[in-house]
């Protein structure tokens, strides 16, 4: 646990580890990184704006459920973004291979299964008429 | 790949891509200040720190998106943007559990 955190903060171990990368990879990691922590910024703002743009719903405390299920999944993706950036790091500068990963997957499946939840939510409101 | 510059332009993309994460971050905050805006004291607590969190990240981030030459890689600036984001996170949980009572 707090060998992975150090990871976090000095992946590389102050240099110890491996050989210094062409600094291109390092980038190319570092970009990505990037892009996941926009994922979950994303995922936080978009708890942020349920919270207060969503109109009251039908069952008590769904909208604050569904804003707190997007705000943990947004740090969540956050966490896993500099964990995954880490290892990679360390990957890149022992030339082993990348470290593989299912988190995409899930995450593709819990957003796809939210987005199916929304149309039912929505065509059954439009079958009830109202 | 003698000398000059990298073709890929690897130094650029990755300043844009620290821009566009500060743009974000921005945006976040502004949803999650009009959220904590309710006009009692804790609330403006709060908002005052996710307004203090925002200004770390900046006061963090903008070196890295800015300047020309070789771009600096990883670093503290990394995990610690993302201590940042769980913050936000963490602060919004707290803004909506509040909004309950």
């Amino acid at each position: 646990m707090w060998k992975t955190i150090r990871r976090w903060f000095d992946p590389a171990e102050s240099g110890s580890v491996g050989e210094r990368p062409d600094y291109r990879f390092s980038l190319a990691n570092e970009r990505t990184f990037l892009a996941w922590l926009r994922t979950g910024l994303a995922l936080v703002g978009g708890g942020l704006a349920a919270a207060q743009f969503l109109p009251p719903l039908p069952m008590s405390h769904l909208r604050e459920v569904i804003a707190v299920a997007l705000l943990l999944l947004g740090a969540a993706v956050a966490i896993r973004a500099v964990d995954h950036w880490a290892r990679t790091e360390r990957a890149i500068r022992l030339g082993r291979e990348l470290p593989a990963s299912r988190f995409p997957a899930i995450l593709a499946l819990a957003v796809g299964a939210g987005a199916v939840l929304l149309v039912v939510a929505v065509l059954l409101r439009a079958i009830g008429g109202r | 790949m003698s000398s000059g510059r990298d073709p890929g332009l690897q130094p650029e993309r990755t300043r844009l891509a620290w821009r566009r994460t500060l743009l974000t971050v921005t945006v976040v905050t502004a949803l999650a200040v009009r959220l904590a805006s309710t006009g009692d004291p804790t609330g403006a607590l709060i908002a005052g720190v996710i307004v203090l969190v925002w200004g770390a990240l900046l006061v963090l981030c903008w070196p890295r998106g800015t300047g020309t030459g070789p771009a600096r890689t990883g670093g503290r600036t990394l995990p610690l943007a993302t201590v940042g984001t769980v913050a936000l996170a963490l602060l919004g949980v707290l803004l909506v559990i509040r909004g309950l009572w």
